[in-house]
């Protein structure tokens, strides 16, 4: 342990700990811009920084390690200045625009300049004049705003292992791009999105929905709704609830109340998901085709197709929870109730920007039309429920339409990392010894480590699953299954960390909250909702049981691979782009 | 015989079986067996390395700045007159002397004979200098080396150490530039060269080493001036399984070629710095970054590696000392911000050239993440004298800042070069009595040191002495040693906007004060040139300039403030004229000076008609006061000017004034 003195305040923090670790131990508060968690630290913004005794210059305090006995000062008019200063040299070239911004009120970059008393900038201010990058149908760059923190580029690189952006030109022309400033689309990028959660201010934004969803509602068409696991834990915080607030039944009266006609629910995909994939991982294992990967995470099936196309015939061929619903919905639920497949809309309410361009993919069309019409952040879905003036905090409960939106606890479970594995667990179990499981909470699979390993008996067979989230941990794990140092049946990936918690697509705010901690909130509530549902088999799901006695058939049947099951393709980032230039 | 090469079967160096001997025994040897015959035989091959093939030797300076200015044209003419005469004589790609104003430069000698150099040689002129020569005419001569009564005329040529230009100069790093082969390691070796190694691999231990050359005084000679020893101690202290040894190689400030000229004239003498620095630290691995553009100096350093792993200087058991030690040479693609050694040593990882924070330091985690030290060229040129001669080195000097430096002489002065001159040499002696003072007799206005993150002084600082304390109490630093001098025809605000154009291209763009703080400097600078600038914004460029100075990440960022708030400093009255008075009393700044035709002193020539770039003159019949006549004068359209000064400067009746 070293101790030092922060504002006259006598702190002590493990060695090695940054100055800035410290002042937060001691409850004070010292302004960042470029600091974030799970990423290292790189002094870039320079709004850390603080007086050392016996240091020359004014160090940040986000990469100064602590040492004995020194003496810091946060609060000297020096430090107060040189803060002021930076932050005004920022906005000397930051659009003055806060109102129209996508990050309006939710942006660090505002909040600073309100916290540390910025008034005026004594500076010209002279617009950047960068092109904003459309082309990218999921994620809109618009470099004006950018502050060149670095968020982005260190998510990208440090915790997705992606490295789909970077540094561009020098000195003042400097700015964060795709090679080639070609669109992001052509890049290695998997819209996972995490790029768009880190960034501070209106620079990243996902590719807006919004006004598609309000065409189809003011249309006659048949507009069907459905929501993740993961956003009912969530989108609370959008309206000032507390971190991890479930909200299930005010997420779908709101939904009702903004003009959809059925409101499902994307757990019963979840259900559906474990009995074909459950029953696949079955066949696989009869075949010795393992180990077997989950399927369900948009982001995680990109960096498979453009990381390691060798696996692709290992990742599962079920669709992912919504795409099976959205097929469901526009076949068996369209043909049940008379309507044609192209008079429905299918509008997914996700915490995921890759869920964008999941629906855009070829294989998840029938005859040109898409399974999923619409997919929404749960950021875009709190937009819409505030413009549309509903009063989210005191809507009644209210319970999801009939037939696709009954779930189990199974399912709500998917929205945290391991929870797919569990679920998968439970089914499969049961279904290969005939008798009921008891113990049905795997938590060897639980929590946000990177990677998690358990060891499930199963009729004298052990089998070793592995869970993994945050694609640079699934790189290391495919990296070690690749090599032979591991060896498992079956593997659960989820590209953001902590799962679909932790998805691009969940709310962004500005308070700076342990971001983790918020991660571990929305997880606990998921596995309240498991324990507090009649079901926790998806199985068991009587609306499942019914659909497979009514349409289906059996799981696997032909009928349901037509329906519920995909295929990938290996694909190529800038190659034939090198080429062709 | 090839001096590296055996004498006779008894010599069993192989570069599997090194003998740890065989540098010294190339000097002075045979060392391992008596024999008159192989002794000759090694004498011969040193003197023919030292005084040449042939009887005739010739000298060419052939470094960038020697072929900038024609050298190759030189040397073939020189080879064409040889052929035509049937004299066979040694021609030498020479590196540069320092005298870059003189060059080509060529240096004739002859054993017994007066040696001569000729400066600035023409291709055109070479059969004529070479008639003069061989017919014993001093004719021409620029000096002589040493008068030895074999010429016509040579008592009034000077003689080549007491030119002005040398005068004061102590030579350490550049002792061999211009007279050695420097592709040819066997001529360093005849010179002395290696020597230092062999001592230091055969006879000290790496404690030692470090000892010595904390005991010299050497400071860093890339700018900011750590103590060496100190430097090596560090990373010698430091845990790790590899260590890496970096020569930073990669001069970057307008005006500073201190580093080129010292490779591309003598890379052994770097290369030796470079090997005692690995066995001081425990370095295994190390790299020479290099700037790509500087193709001359890379290719030295390559075949110079190239050489020394050939006999066994560089590689596994070097010299039979087991130790270790190789080299690679490491192209850099040309960032200013290189200079800062963890933008080096990301550059060289393969990443872009960012800074980043220390600590921690490159001494305990440094290139991927190892120990790593990175020296200057320069600094590791001196290692080699304070391992042999300690006493040569702390000689000269100051009290806190000992030996030499090599300054570069740029900008308005007459002579232009590098001269390595004792720290704490004064200003005007390196610009007055070296330099020669200021070009075509105008004014001394100021002088920038230290390159872009350095100051600029006025007259009162030219007797302040070159050491690192004296310029950093002026507002300036020593930076790598570049002098660039103003004259009075040089704007003081348009200076430190040049600078802050440099700076603000070169930025990395990582920290907000160096990024967008510099360019806002730039431009109330800009302003302020265009006659749009106000007393407020002065304030305001000197609490900016403070802030960036306490907040950038690296020093190129706290020092890229130094030329504007020097500058301001000193010339204040110059800001307050552009300010105020909309006036640039250079008359440098634009759109602060206006051209116009006096009618009475113009004879209507039409030179400056017909000079004009843009067609902003045209003739119309103005009516002289003087005369009360109408004639045809040339008009100068303002609107259409542009103020490059070409009239002005054309017209033989000074009848264009400029105010």
């Amino acid at each position: 342990m070293v101790k030092l003195t922060i504002d006259g305040i006598t702190v002590e923090v493990p060695a090695g700990s940054t100055v800035l670790e410290a002042a937060r131990k001691a409850n004070i508060r010292i302004p960042t811009l470029c600091s974030y968690e799970g990423i290292s630290s790189i002094g870039a913004c320079r709004l850390c920084v603080v007086e050392v005794e016996r240091m020359r210059n004014l160090p940040t305090s986000c990469t100064l390690p602590v040492s004995e006995g020194m003496v810091v000062r946060t609060n000297t008019p020096q430090v107060r200045d040189a803060r002021r200063t930076v932050l005004q040299l920022i906005l000397s070239e930051h659009p003055a625009d806060c109102q129209t911004c996508s990050k309006n009120q939710r942006c660090e970059l505002q909040r600073l300049a309100y916290e540390l008393g910025v008034r005026e900038v004594p500076f010209k201010r002279t617009p950047l004049n960068k092109t904003i990058h459309n082309e990218s149908p999921y994620v809109t760059r618009d470099l004006n705003y950018c502050v060149l923190c670095g968020r982005c580029v260190r998510v990208c690189s440090e915790i997705q292992s992606v490295n789909a952006i970077d540094y561009a030109f020098r000195g003042y022309n400097s700015e964060v791009n795709a090679p080639y400033d070609d669109d992001l689309a052509t890049t290695k990028c998997v819209s996972c999105g995490q790029c768009v959660l880190a960034c501070p201010v209106g620079a990243l934004s996902e590719r807006s929905h919004i006004q598609g969803v309000w065409n189809d509602l003011a249309s006659n068409k048949l507009t069907i709704v459905q929501s993740a696991p993961a956003v009912r834990a969530a989108i609370g915080e959008e309206f000032g609830m507390k971190a991890g607030e479930l909200t299930v039944g005010k997420l779908l009266a709101s939904l009702r109340r903004l003009g959809f006609k059925k409101v499902f629910d994307t757990n019963f995909g979840a259900d559906l998901t474990i009995i074909e994939e459950g029953h696949e991982f079955l066949e696989r294992a009869k075949k010795g085709d393992l180990p077997m990967f989950t399927s369900c995470c948009p982001g995680w099936i990109s960096f498979a197709e453009l990381f390691y196309p060798q696996i692709l015939p290992r990742i599962s061929s079920c669709k992912s929870p919504h795409q099976m619903l959205g097929a469901l919905a526009k076949s068996y639920y369209a043909e049940k109730v008379g309507v044609d497949r192209k008079d429905v809309s299918v509008t997914s309410i996700m915490p995921c920007v890759a869920k964008k361009q999941e629906t855009d993919r070829p294989q998840l069309s029938v005859n040109g039309i898409k399974d999923v019409d619409h997919v929404l952040t749960t950021r875009e879905l709190a937009q819409m429920i505030k413009e549309a003036g509903i009063d989210f905090n005191s809507l009644p409960d209210e319970e999801p339409d009939d037939p696709l939106g009954l779930y189990t606890g199974a399912a709500a479970i998917f929205g945290a990392s391991g929870g797919v594995m569990e679920a998968a667990l439970r089914t499969v179990y049961e279904v290969v010894t005939g008798e009921e499981l008891k113990n049905m909470d795997f938590v060897g699979v639980r929590g946000l480590e990177g990677v998690k390993e358990a060891s499930v008996e199963i009729l004298g067979n052990t089998y070793n699953v592995a869970v993994t989230s945050g694609l640079g941990n699934a790189r290391k794990l495919i990296e070690d299954v690749l090599s032979g140092r591991k060896s498992y049946h079956f593997i659960e990936v989820m590209a953001c960390p902590g799962g679909c918690i932790g998805g691009g697509g969940q709310p962004i705010l500005n308070e700076k909250s342990d971001r983790l901690q918020r991660l571990e909130e929305r997880a606990k509530s998921l596995y309240a909702l498991d324990k507090d549902l009649p079901f926790r088999k998806s199985h068991k799901n009587p609306a499942i049981i019914a659909l497979y006695k009514e349409y289906l058939g059996e799981p696997l049947s032909h009928r349901a691979h037509e329906i519920l099951h995909t295929t990938y393709q290996p694909r190529l980032s800038c190659v034939p782009l090198l080429a062709s230039r | 015989m090839n001096l590296m090469e055996p004498c006779c079967d008894k010599c069993h160096n192989t570069l599997a079986n090194p003998c740890k001997d065989y540098i010294a025994c190339r000097t002075e040897g045979p060392l391992c067996h008596e024999s008159a015959e192989c002794k000759a035989k090694l004498a011969e091959a040193r003197d023919k390395l030292i005084n040449g093939n042939h009887d005739l030797v010739i000298r060419i300076g052939m470094s960038t700045c020697g072929l900038a200015s024609g050298s190759q044209e030189v040397y073939n003419a020189l080879k064409k007159e040889l052929d035509l005469r049937h004299i066979d004589a040694d021609l030498m790609r020479v590196g540069c002397m320092g005298h870059c104003y003189a060059e080509p430069l060529v240096e004739i000698s002859k054993r017994n004979s007066t040696s001569v150099l000729y400066g600035q040689v023409k291709a055109a002129a070479v059969p004529k200098m070479i008639e003069a020569y061989l017919n014993g005419d001093a004719q021409g001569v620029m000096a002589v080396r040493a008068r030895k009564g074999t010429l016509k005329g040579e008592e009034g040529v000077p003689i080549f150490e007491e030119l002005p230009f040398n005068k004061g100069q102590y030579r350490d790093v550049m002792v061999n530039c211009g007279v050695i082969n420097p592709d040819s390691i066997e001529d360093y070796i005849a010179h002395g060269g290696y020597r230092a190694v062999t001592k230091v691999l055969t006879q000290m231990k790496p404690e030692e080493v470090i000892a010595t050359v904390k005991a010299s005084g050497l400071r860093g000679r890339g700018g900011a001036g750590f103590p060496t020893g100190l430097k090596w101690d560090f990373c010698r202290a430091a845990k790790g399984d590899l260590k890496y040894m970096v020569c930073n190689a990669d001069e970057g400030d307008p005006g500073a070629f201190m580093n080129r000229l010292a490779a591309e004239g003598d890379p052994h003498r770097i290369l030796e710095g470079l090997i005692i620095a690995a066995y001081a630290i425990g370095a295994t691995h190390g790299y020479i970054f290099v700037r790509a553009e500087k193709l001359q100096m890379a290719r030295r350093f390559m075949t110079a590696v190239d050489a020394a792993q050939r006999y066994g200087l560089l590689g596994d058991n070097i010299l039979d000392s087991g130790f270790n030690f190789d080299v690679e040479v490491m192209l850099s693609a040309g960032a200013f911000v290189c200079g800062e050694e963890t933008a080096m040593i990301s550059a060289i990882e393969g990443n872009r050239a960012m800074p980043r924070p220390r600590p921690p330091y490159p001494a305990t985690s440094g290139l991927m993440g190892k120990p790593t030290t990175i020296n200057n060229v320069e600094t590791l040129a001196h290692i080699a004298t304070i391992i042999l001669d300690k006493e040569y080195f702390t000689k000269v000097g100051t009290e806190r800042s000992k030996g030499t430096k090599v300054f570069c002489l740029a900008g308005k002065v007459t002579r232009t070069g590098a001269a390595e001159v004792p720290l704490g040499t004064t200003i005007r002696q390196l610009i007055f009595d070296i330099g020669g003072g200021v070009a075509n007799g105008k004014k001394f206005k100021a002088v920038q040191t230290g390159g872009p993150s350095g100051g600029c002084l006025s007259e009162k600082f030219l007797d302040l002495p070159l050491d690192y304390e004296s310029l950093q109490s002026a507002g300036s630093i020593m930076g790598s040693g570049g002098i660039i001098v103003l004259d009075e025809d040089t704007c003081i605000v348009d200076t430190a906007k040049y600078f802050l154009n440099f700076t603000t291209a070169e930025s990395c763009g990582k920290c907000t004060p160096c990024r967008i703080g510099l360019k806002r400097i730039h431009e109330t600078l800009t302003r302020i040139t265009q006659g749009r600038g106000t007393v407020e914004d002065l304030d305001q460029l000197k609490s900016l300039g403070a802030s960036i100075g306490n907040t950038a990440l690296c020093a190129l960022g706290q020092g890229a403030p130094n030329p504007t708030l020097t500058t301001m400093n000193y010339f204040r009255d110059e800001y307050l004229a552009h300010i105020q008075e909309k006036r640039c009393p250079a008359h440098v700044c634009a759109d602060l000076i206006a051209y116009k035709v006096e009618p009475s002193l113009c004879i209507g020539c039409g030179l400056c008609y017909r000079n004009c770039p843009i067609d902003a003159i045209r003739f119309e019949e103005v009516f002289d006061e003087q005369t009360k006549e109408v004639a045809k004068k040339p008009v100068i359209d303002s609107e259409k000017c542009v103020r490059c000064g070409s009239c002005f400067a054309i017209c033989p009746k000074h009848a264009i004034i400029r105010e």
